[in-house]
């Protein structure tokens, strides 16, 4: 079934891309993570010019993060006032984002810092979250507990002036550190069409030491609003948005999400985390190689307008 | 309506016989190509009659080229290098009119049919393309981006190459087949005949194509063209909507 993209100029064939979002849709449900971290990559290696494929899947995350808010506000797992000093740090750093998207793209090194910036993230992201998980698995198998680590903020945290209470996260921090991470994942959205929830999660538990029990209902509010933001920068600037290929995202990832959460309760969390490690390090591993090898093609064209 | 014009055409070329010059009239199956949700590319026949004074051909044969080009477009060619292990654009060039679509035909090899400057006048063929390249002026750098890009857009289905798929009836009636991919850019592309005798170009005819986005895919691009606010608000909205409607469904089943 091809159905031809407006705004990426070509035809796909609808049933992949449904497909690619529908596996997505699974890993995100599982893992809650917003999965732009693998459709983008996804959609670049199916033929997407790299700057279509970061827009729409920006615009993906955000249909795909709705039902996660909406759920987890209900258990009370939001902390908004966190969330929204989060949302405000990551509107500046979408806007500083696109700024650095056009100088790249006028110097033609969009791509490769594109690769590079995942490999980096996802490689050392990876490496803690496989090194975290293995500890706790060989913990389970031999049947002891782990002990709790002690909820510290990082003592770089700790030392920057103004400091807010925020009462759902069970925090006395500044608000410079939550807005400077927002800044950070607002940039990486629009640069890499990811939602940043696999960078925000971590942060959010080991330099913030929010309580968990908002941290992930914290994020994906984060994100919703981020990734919406990023869908509007581009439509402004890039103007790569194109609707028809998010939609055909949205309806696999959307069915994939729910299939994946249902798993996600058949299966020991640590091996979830276990899996979801080794999927990035794997991601992480092909891009690099992909760096080194010799590409497919010598040489891309660019429009001049 | 086209076969009527194809007929009148011809027999005012008759009535006209008096020319010593032969004229050609050119035509093709799609003057007007739409690119819908469903559009995988497009199959162009590109027809028509060689008209020659008094009526009959001579005994010699003529050869036919045909050209089908896309608007020119000013582009950035770039070029991976390994540099310190990683592969990355490390050269560029640019070209102020490359066609974003150029397909040649022709009735025998190209090189049997004229000589290599008759082919470069007429730009007979992908080694003979004008680029108006802009910035390097090294004639062997320019050589290796000119060959980069037309082995890319070869690979892409954008340029072609097709010696000797002209067909030629009884000296008189031509036809060649080409085929458009559905990554091509719209505008208005050309389809120049050439018809060629003793290594000389006898005459040449010209016929427009449109290629044009239509329908939701039209609107579409517009819309995110010209109205970019409203077009990410709606992309929004949609995202949304589907993200929400998704959530109700499954909490029910």
């Amino acid at each position: 079934m091809d159905v031809y993209l407006p705004i990426a100029n070509l035809s796909v064939n609808a049933l992949v891309i449904i497909g690619l979002g529908g596996l997505v849709g699974i890993l995100s449900g599982m893992f809650g993570v917003g999965g732009g971290f693998l459709t983008t990559p996804l959609l670049i290696f199916y033929g997407i010019p790299p700057t279509v494929a970061a827009a729409s899947a920006s615009t993906q995350v955000t249909g795909s993060s709705v039902s996660g808010v909406i759920a987890h506000s209900r258990r009370n797992g939001v902390d908004y006032q966190m969330g929204g000093v989060l949302v405000v740090g990551g509107i500046f750093g979408t806007l500083a984002g696109a700024g650095v998207f056009r100088v790249l793209q006028q110097l033609g090194q969009i791509d490769t810092v594109i690769n590079i910036v995942y490999v980096l993230l996802l490689g050392s992201i990876g490496g803690l979250m496989a090194r975290e998980s293995l500890a706790s698995v060989r913990a389970m198998r031999r049947g002891e507990t782990l002990p709790p680590k002690k909820r510290r903020h990082h003592p770089l945290v700790a030392n920057l002036p103004l400091r807010w209470r925020f009462y759902r996260s069970g925090l006395y921090i500044s608000p410079l550190a939550p807005l400077i991470l927002g800044f950070v994942t607002g940039m990486l959205t629009i640069l890499l069409g990811v939602g940043g929830g696999f960078v925000m999660v971590p942060a959010m538990l080991y330099l913030l030491g929010m309580g968990a029990q908002v941290v992930v209902g914290t994020s994906l509010f984060q994100i919703l609003f981020v990734t919406l933001a990023s869908t509007m920068v581009h439509s402004l600037t890039t103007k790569a948005v194109d609707i028809v290929l998010a939609v055909l995202l949205l309806i696999g990832s959307v069915t994939g999400a729910q299939i994946g959460a249902r798993f996600a309760q058949k299966l020991p969390p640590e091996y979830l985390r276990l899996l979801l490690a080794t999927l990035v390090l794997l991601v992480a591993a092909r891009l690099a190689i992909g760096l080194g090898f010799r590409p497919a093609e010598i040489y891309t064209v660019e429009l001049l307008k | 309506m086209r076969l009527a014009r194809l007929i009148a055409a011809f027999f005012a070329a008759l009535l006209l016989g008096g020319a010593s010059e032969p004229v050609l009239v050119p035509e093709v199956s799609q003057r007007d190509i739409q690119i819908q949700y469903g559009f995988t590319g497009a199959e162009l026949l590109l027809f028509g009659a060689i008209v020659y004074p008094g009526g009959t051909p001579p005994a010699r044969d003529s050869d036919i080229v045909v050209i089908l080009k896309g608007p020119p477009q000013s582009i950035i060619l770039r070029e991976k290098q390994q540099i310190a292990g990683i592969w990355l654009n490390a050269a560029s060039t640019e070209f102020r009119s490359a066609p974003a679509y150029y397909a040649v035909a022709s009735s025998r090899p190209i090189d049997k049919i004229v000589d290599k400057r008759t082919a470069a006048i007429y730009e007979f063929g992908l080694d003979n393309l004008q680029l108006s390249p802009a910035g390097t002026i090294d004639p062997a750098e320019q050589r290796r981006f000119l060959s980069g890009l037309v082995d890319l857009n070869r690979r892409e289905g954008l340029y072609k190459q097709q010696e000797g798929s002209v067909e030629i009836l009884e000296g008189v009636l031509y036809q060649a087949r080409l085929s458009i991919p559905a990554s091509v850019p719209t505008g208005t592309y050309t389809a120049e005949t050439f018809l060629v005798r003793d290594g000389q170009v006898l005459a040449a005819a010209v016929r427009e194509i449109e290629v044009r986005k239509f329908g939701f895919e039209l609107f579409v691009a517009t819309v995110a063209e010209y109205q970019p606010f409203a077009y990410g608000v709606c992309a929004v909205l949609i995202s949304l909507l589907l993200g929400w409607i998704g959530g109700v469904i499954f909490r029910k089943i």
